[in-house]
């Protein structure tokens, strides 16, 4: 019996993963190795202020006397942060808009990737940021945008173009000093989305950034921005994939999100970088610091994610609850397969009175794979009925992968509601062999059972990227299940 | 319809199956008996294609085809149904999505349209009253949380869905209480035409009774013993196997 699911379960994970090829672009690297000259040096390729160089630097001294956090639950050879290439742009990248002087591999890249970058051809009601390697290359409906008063753009133009915004908010969630992977990022990033919703306005599309990491031996590191004034809405969307190599590469990111009095984000991921072949070899290192405040009263912050990809993920989307009657919710599907790794939840901080959070995590493992689930609900002296329900659920398909759930209860004001709920379950051969009784494939099989069980985070979702990340879930799985 | 000749399967390396043949034509209902662990269950297993057995000699030859050849989906999309002893839950899918899939997928097989929302809920509607299933059981997850009895008119429910042109049903009637024996009897019974054929495999007399079998056949040792027709089945029920387990030795 168990022999013979093994053998099916080894079909079922022999799925390629059909976002790995490489393009032959014209890239700008600099010399392998981070120092304070290397900090200089992206800084003034981004032709930054110095007082953004400065900042980069107070961070960049302050990770060397840091060390690399080693409380999760993974298992990773040690990095050697002097052998990664911490800049590399594509050589062309359209000026003024004009699609003109690029070199064509790189929208062929993004066509590939099914993100075409003229607005003629583009998803209807979704606006890109789509940045590769280092550098933003393209922003669509920009100008649209800027019609409502939207302000969406590379964030390293907005340091030149928007000063006081993102001096006032930059770091004001997630500080320089936070943690390892957010000072080294501070230090070190060179491009991502900024996002500026004024008060009272509701962005009328979809604003997205789609991440692609193409230059071997490099390291990704990308900083969002998002700041929703007072009873604005904004629904923000992220992707990112890179190309299958043996070696493993570097993503450090950080995402900081300010949300006023009234105003609501919904923030969602679909993170599928490259996740290593079937033997753990190569894949993405990830490590993402992100973050949300609930500045004001009646505040909304929705974070949704379907994780994928990356050998090792890290990370854990947050909402700091300061405002009164303000609310946060994660909703997250991870999923593992083969010898990838991940450990991420959420930490709900609730600050302000009346505050509710809700977390649904969904593990799904699979493989040689292990999956944690780490949370904190913390509830201050102050937040007199704060309310939180957590469930987290693991699915397992296999018998030699893991699921591990760490969640962490810190209440101290006797009104808080705080309720947790787990379940472990399992897709068996037995499953798989009633369906097929039924005349149902293995592959939908698998499909329906995964969709089913992560239905309630992917309905969270926009329409069109929910439909998409059920095929991804499937595709990711296929034949781990003969 | 399905002519199974000589036919030995075994799991981890015992033999279970040691020559069985067999003959059903469309029209016929066939009962399987016999004392625990003869290999009943086996057989069921084998035909509907589960990779657990290992077929070493003999055919099945199934409306023409190689049985033994097709994958256990194509041999559920050509018509062949396995009412199981023990349905497993599904938990997540609902049963009119997976109903949904598993008729479309049999269309498909069969060259027809996929079946609209609104006629698969009309079918699906229709089908539950068949077998006297609660109509909400449908939005509920493939068998979680059902009984016992529930699971089992689930199955056929699931075949009245599929409308197999050759039905399994393996041991089906244990664990029922009268009311819901007669339920699921008489659904495999109105279910039956001159085109399809039933297989039911059970322990107890007192399901023929509703469904009458044309043959009765009594397996021991991995191979049919003996044939007759629904009157052996009652010598059965009296005297029990000795009689035949005897002769054979």
């Amino acid at each position: 019996m168990q022999q013979s699911e093994d053998k099916i379960l080894e079909e079922l994970t022999g799925g390629d993963y059909r976002w790995g090829f490489t393009s032959d672009i014209a890239t700008e690297l600099i010399p392998r190795g981070l120092s304070e000259e290397v900090v200089r040096l992206i800084s003034a390729k981004k032709q930054e202020p110095q007082w953004m160089t400065d900042y980069r630097l107070r961070a960049f001294a302050h990770w060397q006397k840091m060390e690399m956090p080693h409380w999760a639950h993974l298992d990773i050879p040690e990095i050697d942060f002097q052998d990664i290439i911490y800049y590399a742009a594509p050589r062309t990248t359209p000026r003024h808009g004009s699609m003109d002087q690029v070199d064509p591999q790189l929208l062929e890249t993004f066509d590939k990737l099914g993100i075409p970058l003229e607005e003629r051809m583009a998803l209807a009601g979704v606006a890109v940021d789509a940045v590769m390697d280092s550098v933003s290359v393209k922003t669509t409906f920009k100008e649209t945008l800027a019609e409502a008063g939207i302000v969406f753009c590379p964030i390293s133009e907005a340091i030149r173009d928007y000063p006081d915004l993102v001096r006032k908010y930059l770091g004001s969630v997630v500080p320089p000093t936070d943690n390892f992977f957010a000072a080294l990022n501070t230090a070190v990033f060179s491009d991502g989305s900024f996002c500026y919703i004024p008060r009272g306005v509701r962005c009328p599309m979809e604003l997205s950034t789609y991440f692609r990491i193409n230059a071997a031996g490099t390291g990704q590191f990308e900083r969002t921005l998002i700041v929703a004034d007072e009873g604005s809405w904004v629904s923000y969307l992220e992707g990112c994939t890179a190309p299958s190599r043996d070696e493993n590469q570097l993503h450090a990111a950080v995402v900081e999100i300010v949300v006023m009095k009234d105003a609501e984000v919904k923030y969602s991921t679909v993170q599928n970088w490259y996740p290593g072949d079937r033997q753990g070899r190569g894949g993405v290192y990830n490590f993402v610091t992100k973050r949300g405040i609930c500045k004001g009263d009646n505040a909304r912050l929705s974070w949704t994610q379907v994780e994928t990809g990356s050998a090792v993920t890290w990370k854990y989307p947050s909402c700091i609850l300061a405002g009164d009657n303000s609310s946060g919710e994660f909703y997250s599907v991870a999923l593992t397969n083969n010898y990838q790794q991940a450990d991420t939840g959420t930490k709900m901080i609730h600050l302000g009175r009346g505050t509710r959070s809700r977390i649904v995590s969904k593990g799904i493992s699979a493989g040689h794979s292990n999956n944690s689930y780490r949370g904190l609900v913390q509830v201050a002296r102050r937040a007199e009925g704060a309310r939180n329900y957590s469930q987290c659920d693991s699915l397992l398909i296999g018998s030699k992968c893991g699921a591990h759930t760490f969640p962490t209860l810190d209440v101290n004001n006797p009104s808080a509601i705080v309720e947790h709920e787990a379940t472990t379950s399992r897709i068996g051969e037995e499953q798989i062999m009633y369906c097929n009784q039924r005349g149902i494939s293995t592959e939908d099989a698998v499909g329906m059972i995964v969709g089913g069980y992560a239905r309630e985070v992917l309905g969270k979702l926009p329409m069109e990227f929910a439909v998409e990340s059920q095929k991804l879930l499937s595709l990711s799985l296929e034949g781990s299940i003969g | 319809m399905l002519e199974i000749k000589n036919l030995h399967a075994s799991v981890d390396g015992n033999e279970i199956l040691r020559g069985i043949d067999l003959t059903i034509r469309r029209g016929e209902v066939h009962a399987i008996m016999g004392p625990n662990g003869s290999g009943k269950s086996t057989l069921a297993s084998v035909l509907a294609g589960n990779p657990r057995f290992e077929v070493s000699e003999g055919t099945a030859t199934f409306l023409g085809r190689n049985l033994l050849e097709m994958s256990i989906e194509e041999r559920a999309r050509a018509g062949f149904f396995l009412g199981f002893q023990y349905p497993v839950e599904i938990p997540g899918v609902s049963m009119a999505n997976f109903m949904k899939l598993a008729v479309n997928e049999k269309r498909k097989y069969n060259g027809l349209e996929p079946l609209g929302a609104g006629e698969f809920l009309k079918l699906m509607r229709q089908r539950a009253e068949f077998v006297e299933l609660d109509p909400r059981m449908t939005s509920r997850a493939v068998n979680e949380g059902f009984s016992g009895g529930e699971k089992k008119k689930n199955e056929i429910f699931q075949m009245a869905m599929l409308e197999p042109t050759l039905a399994v049903l393996d041991e089906t009637d244990s664990g029922l209480d009268i009311d819901a024996l007669r339920v699921v009897a008489t659904g495999v019974t109105r279910l039956h035409t001159s085109e399809n054929a039933t297989i039911v495999i059970t322990h107890y007399q007192r399901l023929l009774d509703y469904i009458v079998p044309d043959f009765v056949h009594v397996l021991y040792h991995g191979r049919i013993i003996h044939s007759g027709d629904r009157e052996l089945a009652l010598r059965l029920e009296e005297q029990g196997y000795d009689w035949l387990i005897k002769n054979e030795k």
